[in-house]
């Protein structure tokens, strides 16, 4: 079952990887973009990483697409214009770039024990114990974060208020 | 292990430099947007209040010194060193802003408030013994600096130093996040006190080659901070765009912060990967001297010259780096004071001259200046002959403080070389003052406008300062050789 979903969502992941790239009109790349993120989640779930699942989901497919989609409409961006095809260069390229991933690939594998399924359990990396980590040993990042949240936010204004 | 969820008092001391820092900064917000437009001095002298509470707390701190916040913070000689200093590099740019800001209509809060966050930042930098921590500080410091050197919007210079300014700063603290996440993964900490004992250890089974190419990244990252070579490029744009009091800031302020990490990383944990770093930071030093030295001869723009001048500086303080020994560090430090002393006086002598618009910031516009403002031609004379690093001021002995940790640590030649880069460096910094004192003004440049208060309390300051560490150099050094041990 977890083979049967891993490689469904796997799948989907790389497809929308590829539609991302090939797409034109910058609105379909960030829907596909939507698309990775989502099922990178689900990978994430898959491997018993609960937190990193919800803030996938969160931060990339919430917060962060939402301010692309935003980015892309207020710059009213329209779709991209082709190059012209340049048969040689995609001849070259794409052996290339084919090499590259079977060596990536090669490497990792070889490099790699092989165990049954990577665990994320064994870190205890559930939300309890993140957000324990997060208000005691890592406090003061965390709150130093706001600060420099609060810098961004006024570095915004300045450059983009009408009139000092 | 079980962590308290509320911190200690002892731990909030240890911490109050930056919480008045980011305290000040959101009081000058709200008073920019509550007081009358009238009485903007009035932030000016909060920001300068607040910066001086800083630093008061930053000494009241070393009087218990220690880790707090689960050894995140390391408060020490060394970290109080470098709050003080960038704290007063602040200070002194605060007070050269006003009159400056006042001139071109952009007189606003922000400006402060944005001064006060990024010493917030590199305060952080000064004290973390942490990676995140660190790496938290520089993007505090740099993204506040990214801003203001973009802070007079409508000037196209500004536009483009701000935006080639965020966009290679930005590549260069990834690539040093990227380096925190190998030596993560190589050894399961960010802790730099941790990170030596794990690479002291040879049975913790830390790989050497994983952690080397993870400090070649976080290399690449400080290298960029402290503008050396080959990531000096950005340095001559960014301050020749930016506002004049900016790039004073930006050329001390950030780079103390950036080289007090440097010193940090490379003294608390690469210590046992000695012989990889040495060579590397040996071509860099000599490559960033020759490179900003060089450089600077051909300049025609004040504040362009003053940039490959402060990238020749930052090379003569990797000399003292590449020795790797507590004198360096010392030697570091030492010059490190002494430089923000006389290279925010000779960026406010820039800044006064340049006039509304900076229309005046040839080398041209400094012709006959002893007979416009013979006070500001003495003044300006006095800090381009520390930068040459002659006896009586702060820079001899910055630059023989170095050459000596270098020799002390066998590196001979790089020594050799350069005393030969500052020859070199004395042509320009002479040639100015030759053209202040032998040369007619250029025609239709009459007397200069008295300085404000606040230039003139900076000026002061400055050339204090500078004779000060000229005269008396032990009352700094003895502190950065006592302090220079601690970083283990």
């Amino acid at each position: 079952m977890d083979l049967v979903l891993f490689l469904s969502f796997a799948a989907i992941a790389v497809g929308c990887a590829l539609n991302l790239v090939l797409q034109t009109h910058p609105i379909s790349s960030a829907l596909s973009l939507i698309g990775v993120m989502g099922s990178l989640a689900v990978l994430y779930l898959l491997l018993g990483g609960e937190f990193l699942a919800a803030v996938q989901l969160i931060v990339y497919a919430g917060a962060i697409m939402v301010l692309f989609v935003f980015v892309i409409m207020l710059l009213n961006a329209g779709g991209e214009k082709r190059p012209s095809k340049k048969v040689l260069r995609t001849a070259v390229a794409l052996p290339l770039l084919f090499t590259l991933a079977g060596v990536v690939a090669y490497v990792l594998a070889s490099q790699t024990p092989r165990t049954e399924t990577v665990k994320f359990g064994a870190y205890a990396a559930g939300p309890q114990e993140v957000g324990r980590a997060l208000f005691t040993a890592w406090l003061l990042p965390f709150e130093v974060t706001s600060i420099l949240i609060l810098i961004a936010i006024l570095g915004a204004v300045v450059l983009a208020r009408k009139e000092i | 292990m079980s962590v308290s969820f509320v911190p200690s008092a002892q731990e909030l001391a240890r911490f109050a430099p930056e919480m008045a820092l980011a305290l000040g900064a959101t009081l000058v917000m709200l008073g920019e947007a509550l007081w009358k437009s009238g009485s903007r001095s009035k932030l000016a002298a909060l920001a300068f209040l607040t910066l001086l509470a800083a630093a008061a707390l930053a000494v009241f701190a070393a009087g218990d010194p220690g880790p707090a916040f689960s050894n995140l913070l390391a408060v020490d000689g060394f970290s109080t060193f470098f709050r003080v200093l960038v704290c007063a590099a602040g200070m002194l740019v605060v007070l050269i802003s006003t009159n400056y800001l006042r001139q071109e209509g952009h007189d606003s809060g922000e400006y402060y408030a944005l001064i006060l966050f990024s010493v917030a930042g590199q305060c952080l930098m000064a004290a973390s013994n942490e990676l995140i921590m660190l790496f938290i500080g520089l993007e505090c410091s740099s993204i506040a600096s990214y801003v203001l050197a973009g802070y007079l919007r409508d000037d196209k210079r500004n536009n483009e130093a701000a935006l080639k300014y965020f966009l290679l700063g930005s590549f260069a603290s990834a690539f040093f996040l990227y380096g925190v996440a190998w030596l993560w993964g190589a050894s399961g900490t960010t802790n730099l006190s941790e990170l030596r004992r794990l690479l002291l250890d040879p049975s913790s089974g830390v790989s050497v080659t994983v952690t080397a190419a993870a400090a070649a990244l976080l290399l690449v990252g400080l290298a960029f901070k402290v503008s050396a070579a080959p990531f000096q490029m950005w340095a001559p744009d960014v301050y020749q765009g930016a506002p004049a009091p900016v790039a004073a800031f930006l050329s001390v302020g950030p780079k103390a912060a950036a080289f007090a990490m440097f010193l940090r990383i490379l003294m608390t944990t690469f210590v046992p990967l000695r012989g990889r770093w040495e060579p590397v930071l040996w071509a860099v030093a000599l490559a960033t001297m020759v490179i900003g030295n060089f450089a600077a001869l051909h300049q025609t723009n004040v504040k362009r010259l003053l940039a490959y001048s402060s990238i020749a500086h930052a090379g003569y303080i990797l000399v003292a780096l590449t020795a790797m020994s507590d004198t360096g560090a010392a030697a570091a430090m030492f010059y490190l004071a002494a430089y923000t002393f006389m290279n925010i006086g000779a960026f406010a002598v820039v800044t006064y001259v340049a006039g509304r618009g900076e229309k005046h910031v040839e080398l041209m516009d400094l012709a006959g200046l002893s007979r416009r403002s013979p006070v500001m031609a003495a003044v300006l004379s006095i800090f381009l002959l520390s930068l040459t690093g002659v006896p009586l001021t702060a820079g001899f002995f910055g630059k023989f403080y170095i050459f000596k940790a270098a020799l002390d640590a066998d590196l001979v030649w790089l020594a050799v070389l350069g005393l030969l880069n500052s020859a070199v460096a004395a042509y320009y910094y002479l040639r100015i003052i030759v053209m202040m004192y032998m040369q007619e003004p250029s025609a239709g440049a009459g007397p200069l406008p008295a300085p404000g208060a606040g230039m003139r309390w900076a000026l002061a300051a400055s050339v204090a300062g500078t004779f000060v560490l000229g005269v008396a150099p032990s009352l700094v050094l003895d502190y950065a050789t006592a302090s220079a041990p601690l970083l283990r």
